[in-house]
């Protein structure tokens, strides 16, 4: 029989919904085949790249990966190590030998560096297959956050609100003059002198994340913040 | 005893009205409300999230947990007890058995999924109302799942076979079988069974049909309180 | 999230300039909407949404014996439910301190404001009076369970109905009168926060979770209130005490208007 797709780019699916029938197709991530069939396994967006299906997600908790620059949160510390609060199923470790690169006497207060509730951005470095996760705070941008209002946002969104390579969330920095750091887990750090300011870059930020899946939205958040700031 | 007409006047092949939305409640990670008749049922979802108690754990896959209450004011006549009582628990334990089937979580070792179905007004098919909400809420927290759930209480009222019966028909005087069915999406499979009364083995197999019409038709509203919420609105 | 200082400071910096996260200022309560006959089995019900927290309350009327130290009147308990449903701070199980907590403080603003008269529910002396049965369920908590909870309450209890009584004393819950509760004081609950030394009502989660103090009161009318609570671990000067109650009792005006 011929293969057809039942769907088209950029569709939004349920779990459940029959994508395409034929075995010229390949299903790819949240996507599975069942018999003749490729099917949706995941509430999200369809895209069809010539042969393979796939489901972008629009919904769902974190999950940790390697290399993700996170904002978490101390939730623990034991003598030689922090436990962290990733936002997400899973804490993380950080070891005393991850949490800077200045020397720490043995036996030192470890909460005179990072205390509990303390917010800091750290890199994944490991996830195993057990979800046990290993974070460091050695990198450029890595630090404890001081100051300022926390924001979680659906992590699926993230990199709609980050933009390419940093465009989208420059433009909020830049017409609410804030220090925004999004962190891949969905968790936004933002800093304002002006509390004024400091609201229209959370507004803003909840904006996209709501139009998220439309396109030009970096043009239109522009304009947007322009009218916003004349007021 | 004949029943010949039902007491709302409804076809015996016929739902009750059905209202569904996804994502009511905004602090959880996925959620619905599902109404159908009188009977009104949340479900909420939280998770995957750290599993506590912390034996509980699975290192192979996430554990789905269902908790099932009806509130204290949802039944007509006394007031209910609030906590969870030997009916609500078997109620949450055949529900997470009837999503075993179509839900994946191997992606989610040692965590949990929390499916509250919380129940404010009750007319009947109650459990299968939370199944049908369930699915919703899964799916709405972005819970892979390789098909959705539709369910609907099937049976006989009197004499007459008949889908969605509601409190009226479930305790007609005549006599009543009373049986929620919970059916997947695609495969068509039966994934909830539970049965009183009395029926033949052909009026059941005849009622299995029915149910897997009325459980194709609540897919399709399933689907369409998903889509209402998540498509982007022009 | 459990709160840290620098990020409470950051707040209380904000407040002090009268503007608060999501562009409030203090005194400003979010959009509330009150619903009636939310569960219709029970034999008054309402929901009330403030923002984005949304509490429910239903009424459960019964027919019991009296109490014996009170035998020519009826019952009346609030019970709360603190689901977790409404947030990833609740769990399931025996009920927290701060469900107990709040069930009490809307209790005794509806008891002690007498606002049901318990003799007039008394059909029998000794032998039969209804039993008023509020139970207050939280559907989503965005912060200010307390007042989306009295409000809930005192809505439902406007609008509930006494069951069809028979002539054999029984309870015919399947039919409705029209004959309503003998309510005959609206006590309307306002609770004011305190952050740092900053005053607020209404706070959303994120305030709430960085409160030191707060002080709730139920009003009657506007200069009589009949129920207080102080919650929270600091102490409160008896100036701030004062500007407290000032601020619930214009609060609990405009939150009169919305029943």
């Amino acid at each position: 029989m011929t293969s057809k797709l039942l769907i088209k780019d950029k569709d939004i699916v349920v779990p459940g919904e029959d994508l395409a029938q034929g075995m010229d197709f390949l299903p790819s991530a949240g996507s599975y085949r069942d018999g003749d069939a490729i099917v949706s396994q995941l509430m999200g967006m369809v895209r069809v790249d010539g042969k393979v299906i796939k489901i972008i997600p629009l919904t769902g908790t974190y999950i940790p990966k390697r290399n993700d620059t996170i904002v978490g949160q101390i939730s623990d510390l034991t003598y030689s190590a922090w436990s962290i609060k990733t936002f997400s199923a899973y804490q993380a470790m950080m070891s005393m030998k991850e949490a800077t690169s200045e020397y720490i006497e043995k036996g030192a207060d470890l909460t005179k560096l990072y205390d509990i509730g303390d917010y800091i951005v750290i890199k994944i470095t490991n996830v195993t297959s057990q979800k046990l996760i290993d974070v460091t705070m050695k990198g450029p941008g890595l630090r404890k956050l001081r100051e300022g209002r926390i924001v979680k946002v659906n992590s699926n969104k993230v990199p709609r609100i980050i933009g390419k390579q940093g465009s989208m969330v420059g433009i909020v920095k830049q017409y609410t003059n804030t220090q925004i750091t999004v962190g891949q887990n969905g968790i936004v750090w933002i800093y304002g002198e002006d509390a004024k300011m400091e609201n229209l870059a959370e507004k803003t930020i909840r904006k996209i994340e709501a139009e998220a899946h439309t396109s030009g939205l970096t043009d239109k958040i522009e304009a947007w913040l322009k009218k916003e700031v004349a007021q | 005893m004949s029943y010949t007409k039902r007491n709302d006047g409804r076809k015996f092949d016929e739902i009750r009205p059905i209202e569904a939305e996804a994502g009511v409640i905004k602090s959880a990670d996925g959620s619905a409300r599902f109404k159908i008749g009188k009977t009104v049922a949340f479900a909420t979802v939280r998770g995957p999230r750290e599993m506590f108690p912390r034996f509980m754990k699975n290192p192979k896959r996430g554990v789905l947990r269902v908790h099932y209450q009806m509130m204290p004011f949802s039944g007509v006549g006394d007031r209910i007890r609030p906590g969870p009582n030997r009916r609500a628990k078997e109620i949450s334990m055949v529900t997470a058995n009837a999503f075993s089937e179509v839900i994946d979580l191997e992606s989610y070792p040692n965590s949990v999924i929390d499916v509250f179905i919380d129940i404010p007004q009750a007319d009947a098919g109650t459990r299968c109302a939370g199944i049908s909400a369930a699915a919703i809420a899964l799916a709405d927290a972005g819970i892979p799942m390789k098909e959705m759930i539709g369910s609907v209480a099937v049976g006989k009222v009197g004499d007459k076979l008949a889908v969605d019966l509601d409190y009226s028909e479930e305790a007609y005087e005549g006599g009543a079988a009373d049986i929620p069915v919970a059916i997947t999406s695609r495969t068509k499979k039966v994934s909830l069974l539970q049965m009183d009364g009395d029926v033949t083995r052909e009026e059941l197999n005849e009622l299995l049909e029915k149910a897997k019409v009325s459980c194709a038709q609540i897919n399709d509203i399933q689907k369409k309180a998903l889509k209402d919420k998540y498509e982007v609105k022009k | 999230m459990i709160i840290n200082q620098e990020m409470k400071n950051h707040i209380i910096k904000a407040l002090k300039k009268d503007l608060r996260f999501d562009g409030r200022k203090k005194e400003e309560f979010r959009d509330i909407k009150v619903e009636y006959d939310v569960a219709g089995s029970a034999e008054g019900s309402a929901k009330v949404t403030i923002g984005d927290t949304i509490v429910m309350a239903g009424i459960k009327l019964g027919m019991e014996k009296p109490y014996p130290d009170t035998p020519n009147e009826g019952m009346l308990m609030v019970n709360a439910e603190f689901m977790p449903m409404a947030s990833p701070d609740f769990e399931s199980g025996p009920p927290s301190i701060a469900s107990i907590e709040l069930a009490r403080v809307v209790d005794r603003g509806i008891r002690e404001s007498k606002s049901i008269d318990v003799k007039d529910l008394c059909i029998e002396p000794k032998e039969k009076a209804w039993s008023v049965g509020i139970d207050i369920i939280t559907i989503n908590d965005g912060g200010n369970l307390m007042d989306a909870a009295g409000l809930a309450a005192l809505a439902a209890l406007k609008s509930a109905t006494f069951p069809k009584l028979n002539k054999d004393g029984s309870v015919d819950y399947k039919e409705k009168t029209d004959k309503k509760l003998p309510l005959v004081k609206e006590p309307i609950m306002v609770t004011v926060h305190m952050i740092g030394e900053e005053l607020i009502v209404d706070p959303i989660s994120r305030e709430e979770k960085c409160s030191d103090a707060r002080l709730s009161v139920s009003a009657i009318d506007d200069k009589t209130m009949c129920a207080m609570q102080k919650s929270g671990e600091k102490a409160l000067t008896t100036e701030q005490v004062d500007k407290m109650v000032k601020l619930a009792f214009e609060k609990s005006k405009e939150l009169r208007k919305r029943l």
